[in-house]
């Protein structure tokens, strides 16, 4: 056998796994998305009555928008937290098995299910819950806070709880791969701890904040969870627009929505790729 | 149980058995095979409970398998799979979409025991005779065909049933008389501004609408000429109205399980929503104070019955006539109305409830003693009498049937809209 028969051998099972449960399942969600439905039904066809709705409707711009600002936001606030903790483990703690259990303890709200960290935060946030009565026992409001739970900020708080995870894991991995002359170097040369900070740390760290940023972005982006209970239906995403679809049996109009958000979700992702270069780091 | 299995299997050799099983109704001089015999029941979840699957077991001797899916869920493997299912366990609106695919037969009347003490509302439409019927998918309307093939379905009884109703209640709003203080007496409640942040709509398209109608309606902001058809026009306005309401501010949350609608009452989230009758009762059973509130417009109501698979016959469809008759003959009806449902023959119901049981449930009366549901727990004090009272106050009192549009498809659409909104 030549050498590139041996090639094409070792390439096939994943190649044919992945053809099988990636690339059938996406192409046959964008042909269904040209489909008809009636009420109970799909129906082959090829119209564009489907991304017609989704376009022409006001309503899925503005949730369109939503998705963006949730996964914006989520962004923002999961890399301030995710880089300040793994920094604090990379760089503060000197022991390497006080760095370790400290890692293991951040993993340990994975060790309950999702829904069960993000259901949790109902009792605390409500206006009968936890939080309000606390505050308003140390005499800081007069009256419960409406605005903790089903709201903007209840979605993003859980979100940032959910996947901070996901920030802290990768950016502590290229952290802990940086060579520790770097920073003396840097320290020998004048440096001060916030010029090595912009200028050593940062660049050298910029391969895991953008797996971190690619973990995050695609997981708000495509949730519909979150948003539906953290939110008790009031604020919608692209993916309970989806979810919405399902539960209607309208899948034609559900695949086309699921395009859109692919497709979306794709080209976020390619800028970021634009960015850094994620193949070097691995 | 088993000792009835030998008397028969002593009375009978197989041969003897497709006579006997066509002399219906007699459990009793069953074959041996019966016991051998499955029946797949899927539906919603209200009537679809293991205790009924196990008294079948100890009565009947057949098994039922029972699956409980959501009302869209149903909906779709009733038009799409009829072969995964035996007994289709289905609201009455659901029938009306189902129907026409023609997976379901119609039922022979006459083999039904109790067929003349089903109350008038699945027959005539009628409660009583000067009952005047509500608007929507009214049961009766879509109650018979013409034959055992029919595929359109008739105006008034012919002797084949589409569903053999078996549940089915008067729904109104849900609220909380503690956090309100005030009387409340009207749908148009529901977006009152009093209650902006505090209020919640069920988010179940087909149901959800109608009880948006009714809050319409009590408005005065939209006259239906018929709340359960409504046309593009209606359907826009109602959705409006709504969508106006939730940006305002006026919803704490939507529900779409059980479960949510009961924890949105008790914590106190919401003081005013529409509900079901069982979350009710479940906010009771905490201590916490909730009230059903009979409005003046009148109830929103749905029934439910079940239907038989085309493709059940011979032994399996005698077992199902048997599985109906045995459904009406009083335990199930005792059963569900001990919960807070209604039965089609509240008359042999009350043979499997206690005076005190019946009082408080179907005659509005004050309880005498502590009432309990099948699950032992406890509904009602001594002393409390039914929100809305009797079952002729109740369901005498029905503004319109849960329905199925026209102009569905489109109204689900503009649903969508008003929860992504």
């Amino acid at each position: 056998m030549t050498r590139s028969v041996i090639g094409w051998v070792q390439a096939a099972p994943l190649a044919l796994v992945l053809a099988g449960f990636l690339v059938a399942p996406i192409v046959m969600i964008v042909i269904v998305s040209f489909w008809g439905a009636t009420e109970f039904s799909i129906y082959p066809a090829f119209q564009f009555d489907n991304y017609a709705f989704l376009f022409g409707s006001e309503v899925v711009w503005r949730v369109i928008g939503a998705t963006f600002k949730y996964a914006a936001i989520t962004w923002a606030l999961t890399l301030v937290i995710g880089f300040t903790v793994a920094y604090y483990l990379a760089f503060h703690i000197r022991s390497q098995t006080v760095q370790i259990a400290l890692f293991l303890v951040c993993t340990i709200p994975f060790w309950t299910s999702n829904i069960i960290r993000m259901i949790s935060w109902i009792p605390f946030l409500g206006r009968n819950g936890i939080a309000n009565s606390a505050l308003i026992d140390w005499g800081v409001i007069d009256a419960p806070l409406e605005w903790l739970l089903y709201s903007d900020f209840s979605v993003i708080l859980a979100f940032v709880h959910l996947y901070t995870l996901f920030m802290v894991v990768p950016i502590f991995n290229t952290m802990m791969r940086i060579d520790r002359s770097l920073i003396e170097a840097a320290r020998d040369g004048g440096a001060s701890g916030l010029q090595i900070l912009r200028h050593v740390i940062i660049p050298l760290t910029k391969p895991g904040i953008m797996i971190g940023t690619i973990f995050v972005v695609t997981l708000v982006m495509g949730d519909f969870v979150t948003v539906r209970f953290m939110s008790g239906s009031q604020r919608a995403n692209v993916g309970r627009l989806i979810s919405n679809d399902i539960g209607l049996l309208q899948y034609p109009s559900a695949a086309a929505t699921a395009v859109v958000l692919l497709a979306t979700v794709l080209i976020v992702i390619g800028i970021l790729l634009r960015f850094v270069n994620i193949r070097k780091e691995l | 149980m088993s000792k009835m299995r030998y008397s028969r299997r002593n009375l009978l050799k197989t041969g003897v058995a497709a006579a006997a099983a066509s002399t219906l109704p007699a459990p009793m001089i069953w074959a041996q095979e019966i016991k051998d015999v499955t029946l797949r029941q899927f539906g919603t979840g209200v009537s679809n409970l293991n205790e009924v699957a196990a008294k079948v077991k100890e009565d009947l001797g057949f098994t039922l398998e029972m699956t409980a899916l959501d009302s869209d869920s149903v909906t779709q493997r009733a038009a799409t799979q009829p072969d995964s299912f035996d007994i289709a366990d289905i609201e009455y609106w659901i029938c009306k979409k189902v129907w026409p695919t023609g997976n379901l037969q119609a039922m022979d009347v006459s083999k039904i025991k109790n067929y003349d003490k089903i109350v008038g509302i699945f027959k005539s439409g009628k409660l009583t005779p000067e009952s005047v019927i509500a608007q929507g998918t009214a049961p009766h309307t879509v109650g018979f065909v013409e034959g055992p093939d029919g595929k359109s379905f008739a105006a008034e009884e012919t002797g084949w049933m589409t569903l053999i109703p078996t549940i089915y209640n008067a729904d109104t709003l849900g609220i909380r008389p503690d956090l309100i203080g005030r009387p409340i007496s009207n749908w148009s409640e529901l977006l009152n501004p009093e209650f902006k942040g505090k209020a919640s709509i069920l988010d179940i398209s087909s149901i959800g609408i109608m009880d948006m109608a009714m809050v319409c309606e009590s408005m005065g902001e939209i006259t239906y000429a018929d709340k359960g058809n409504m046309t593009k026009e209606e359907i826009d306005k109602t959705i409006g109205i709504f969508t106006e309401a939730k940006k305002a501010g006026q919803f704490r949350a939507f529900w779409k399980s059980f479960d949510e609608s009961v924890n949105l009452m008790a914590s106190g989230e919401v003081v005013i929503q529409s509900m079901w009758s069982p979350a009710i009762t479940a906010v009771k059973s905490r201590g916490i104070p909730c009230v059903y509130q009979p409005l003046e417009e009148g109830y929103r109501s749905w029934g439910g019955g079940i239907g038989l698979s085309k493709s059940l016959s011979g032994m399996e469809l005698d077992a199902a006539y048997e599985y109906i008759n045995w459904y009406l003959d009083g335990w199930v009806g005792g059963f569900l109305m001990r919960q807070g449902y209604y039965s089609a023959v509240p008359e042999t119901s009350k043979n499997y409830m206690s005076e005190n049981e019946w009082g408080y449930w179907f005659e509005g009366k004050e309880a005498v003693e502590p009432i309990a549901n099948p699950f032992g727990d406890v509904m009602a004090q001594a002393g409390e009498v039914r929100d809305g009272g009797s079952f002729y106050d109740r369901m005498g009192a029905v503004a319109c049937w849960n329905a199925v549009m026209d102009e569905n498809q489109y109204m689900v659409r503009k649903w969508n809209e008003f929860i992504a909104a």
